[in-house]
């Protein structure tokens, strides 16, 4: 019987792979962003300068954490309709039927199609629509980020959402329309409110993939290391100000973006939290 | 109860419109929602089927000045993506190699022993791994491989970040494929005497085989298209390459260069077109043997 | 009203046949009626379509698409199709084989559920009686009153499918509907539905769906009995029990099938 054993050990040291790569994710950022964090302290969070001009160095993250929030927050409100009424559509009123079939499908491919392709379309074929309405001169900046963001999060929130809207049992549904209420009457009162923490969590977890989304950001958001003014003003999020320097970085300034992912990880990590969290307690 | 009925003579009307009304924005919603899949979709296709030739797969990308002189006379770009193709191809399996065995036995622990605090830990690992924004695990790779290993961009760093992303997925799909899986196939294994591996190699993995399979093409089709990583790691590289310490490019890499290079639209909108088929026919076949191989 | 409504019967179902797929009847070729004031029972093995035919009367079948209903269904002479859907199921309630009170409501706002459901605003104190009454009426306002304002799934199973008639006849129905509702209940729970529905008799007509013989020799009045979608046999409970006219009935009384 040492070959059950000898397998139950290869089994378990296997596991340990991905103790030890949580582990060392965690040691490197926290080194790596250490420099940055003893050089400005708090300020490094709460500052939105960032000027790598030799001798007046000076970096903080408060432009990228706020242009990383408000896209994000931005990309779900555009996101909340468009997933809330397609689940429906999904789950609710074509439910098992060939079109909810292929809605779904089509709303899979949008989960396969890469960043780069994202980013990529959205300056080529969406900025120039942007541009033409007026309301912007160059089409980059935080609204056409969110935009993309939003048709990128999209399945993410839908498929999940559909999911628990189909799981609301048929008699509570049924209880509501033997007493004669109209489908939307049914939706409203039986339906969202049993959905609703499952609705809510899979908006969150929606969210958890925004903050982290980088290259269709990174090629729509204007690139400026401020905190966005506006709707249409430029700004950078965590991701992109990574994608964008770290080639040319070192140094404290390596550090400094080092720090920014550290924070970016925590972000992600405690609004996917979340979101499992509401999760596990629905299910 | 005449008030019921008055009440609801009153408003049967309202509530019948408002009720047609609703079920008209739910469509149109739905309708916006997919509008975009045919907007990307047709816009690379018409754009980017022109470069599409022999040359696009077989010839490495050009340099800006052959680009441009192709532009300025309004011909196809000379050139491909050759050298992002092996790259990716290169760094694909590497990252495969890395992350599929562990994947594969962690997920099997977790399943095995998933009324232990320890396994239940471990898949809250994974859970959490998976939400890491990929762009951070790019920046592992730098500071584990290309600043202490390869000293350098290297194909190495880059299957690593590959990797890193690639595991969660495998142990997550791996442990819920075999969750499928009956109880009693496995009882009645052990009552037969099954030694406890070969209960796994010769029950659990063929059983489970084709989820095992999709899981593995959903996680591939996951990374094919990943650039921000890479760019931290792989860097690009205008040459093939197989050279694992040496930069290499990848698709969406050279995507990216293009996209820097004004000369080189019409090769982006190729590239992209490419990236997007090869990703969406992975992530179909993925999605076909998930509901055409099914033991369980 | 008209004429019709000096009419014993309420409900007469006219040749009606219920498909769930093209060509595959479940309900096939169904002549009945339902006398006022009674408790018609609908027997039969489960499959023949009891079920299916009770569900037609409130239209439920409306709710899926794919299901073809052929035939008509008169509720005091007029046509349920002819009617508005929210004014038929406003007159005809209905009440489930498992309990399923709205586990996002209160005790209370289940009772009135079908008050805010359809929209329907009156005053505090008038929706406070409609509350007693109905649950006074189901033999549930002693064992709630103090809980009004909890949950209702808290209740047990033969609690809450009380509280699921109540909030069926605080609407005040003309028809109750019953499928099998107290199949998923232990049997004192189960004798006291029974029980409440010898009195609801007074003020509806009920039509309830059982496999349960005894049952149904025990509360209606009038009996069908239906096999593999048709009608066998109908007629006074006590009749139908002792004389069966057809072989089949026979054989499902002496325990043959089902």
């Amino acid at each position: 019987m040492s070959g059950d054993r000898v397998t139950k050990a290869l089994l378990f040291i296997s596991s340990l792979t991905i103790l030890l790569l949580s582990a060392g994710i965690v040691i490197s950022l926290l080194g790596g962003a250490l420099p940055a964090f003893k050089e400005f302290g708090v300020r490094f969070i709460t500052s939105s300068v960032w000027n790598p001009t030799e001798g007046s160095e000076e970096y903080g993250a408060m432009a990228f954490i706020a242009g990383t929030v408000i896209t994000s927050i931005l990309a779900l409100i555009i996101c909340i309709p468009m997933a809330f009424s397609t689940s429906l559509f999904i789950a609710e009123y074509y439910n098992g039927t060939r079109t909810s079939r292929i809605l779904r499908s089509l709303v899979d491919l949008l989960a396969g199609i890469p960043s780069i392709v994202y980013g990529f379309w959205g300056f080529y074929a969406l900025r120039p629509l942007l541009v033409a309405t007026g309301l912007t001169d160059q089409g980059f900046g935080v609204f056409t980020a969110s935009l993309v963001l939003a048709i990128m999060i999209v399945p993410y929130a839908t498929s999940l959402s559909a999911e628990i809207i189909s799981m609301v049992p048929a008699e509570l549904k049924e209880a509501a329309y033997s007493l004669g209420a109209t489908r939307r009457e049914v939706i409203f009162s039986v339906v969202i409110p049993s959905a609703r923490s499952g609705i809510i969590a899979s908006f969150i977890l929606a969210l958890g993939r925004a903050l982290g989304e980088t290259m269709a950001v990174t090629m729509l958001i204007g690139n400026a290391n401020v905190i966005p003014k506006g709707l249409f003003a430029p700004g950078n999020t965590m991701a992109s100000v990574i994608a964008n320097q770290f080639g040319e970085a070192s140094g404290l300034k390596m550090s400094a973006l080092i720090a920014i992912g550290l924070l970016l990880f925590l972000i992600t990590a405690l609004v996917n939290y979340l979101g499992k969290l509401i999760i596990k307690r629905f299910a | 109860m005449t008030e019921i009925n008055t009440a609801l003579t009153d408003n049967i009307g309202r509530r019948n419109r408002t009720n047609v009304r609703f079920r008209y924005l739910v469509i149109a919603g739905a309708v916006i929602t997919v509008i975009p899949i045919f907007l990307i979709v047709g816009s690379l296709a018409i754009k980017g089927f022109r470069q599409i030739n022999l040359a696009f797969f077989t010839q490495p990308a050009p340099d800006t000045f052959q680009a441009m002189m192709a532009a300025s006379t309004g011909d196809i770009i000379p050139g491909g993506i050759a050298n992002g193709l092996t790259g990716s191809l290169l760094m694909v399996f590497l990252a495969s190699l890395f992350a599929i065995p562990p994947g594969l036995m962690t997920g099997i622990y977790i399943y095995e022993n998933s009324s232990q605090k320890y396994a239940r830990f471990i898949r809250s690992l994974a859970e959490i791994l998976q939400g890491v924004p990929s762009i951070i695990l790019g920046i592992i790779a730098y500071i584990w491989i290309v600043k202490n290993i390869t000293k350098g961009y290297s194909a190495l760093a880059g299957s690593v970040s590959l990797a890193i992303m690639m595991l969660p997925l495998i142990i997550r799909s791996t442990e819920e494929t075999m969750r499928m899986i009956p109880v009693s196939i496995r009882e009645a294994a052990f009552a037969l005497g099954t030694p406890y591996y070969k209960m796994i190699y010769k029950i659990l993995i063929p059983v489970s085989f084709s989820g095992l399979a999709t899981g593995v093409l959903l996680a591939l089709s996951r990374i094919l298209g990943e650039t921000a990583p890479l760019m931290l790691t792989a860097l690009g590289s205008p040459a093939i390459s197989f050279d694992i310490t040496k930069p290499v490019s990848a698709v969406p890499l050279l995507i990216w260069d293009f996209y820097n290079d004004p000369n080189m639209v019409s090769l982006v909108w190729s590239a992209s077109l490419f990236l997007m088929v090869f990703v969406l026919s992975m992530n179909l076949l993925a999605r076909s043997v998930a509901s055409k191989h099914k033991y369980i | 009203m008209n004429n019709t409504s000096q009419n014993d019967n309420v409900l007469e179902i006219k040749d009606l046949s219920i498909a769930y797929e093209p060509g595959k009847y479940a309900v096939n070729g169904v002549t009945a009626s339902v006398k006022r004031n009674s408790i018609t029972a609908i027997m039969g093995p489960s499959g023949c379509g009891k079920s299916t035919l009770l569900r037609a009367i409130n239209r439920m079948h409306e709710l899926y698409p794919d299901i073809q209903t052929k035939g008509d269904i008169l509720l005091d002479g007029q046509s349920i199709f002819s009617m508005s859907v929210i004014e038929l199921r406003r007159k005809v309630g209905m009440v489930f084989q498992r309990p399923n009170p709205f586990p996002n409501m209160t005790i209370y706002e289940n009772v009135v559920a079908g008050f805010s459901l359809n929209d329907i605003r009156m005053k505090k104190s008038r929706r406070d009686e409609i509350v007693e009454n109905a649950l006074r009426n189901v033999t549930l306002w002693d064992e709630v009153k103090e809980s009004l304002y909890r949950k209702g799934t808290f209740l047990s199973g033969g609690q809450q499918q009380r509280l699921c008639v109540a909030r069926a006849i605080a609407f005040n129905p003309e028809v109750l509907l019953l499928d099998e509702p107290t199949s998923a209940l232990d049997p004192i729970a189960t004798l006291k539905i029974e029980d409440l529905l010898g009195e609801l008799k007074k003020k509806y007509t009920m039509v309830l769906v059982t496999h349960n013989m005894s049952q149904a020799a025990r509360i209606s009045d009038d009996s069908m009995f239906m096999y593999l979608g048709e009608l066998v046999e109908s007629g006074r409970t006590g009749t139908l029990f002792t004389t069966p006219k057809d072989p089949r009935t026979e054989a499902y009384l002496t325990g043959k099938f089902g």
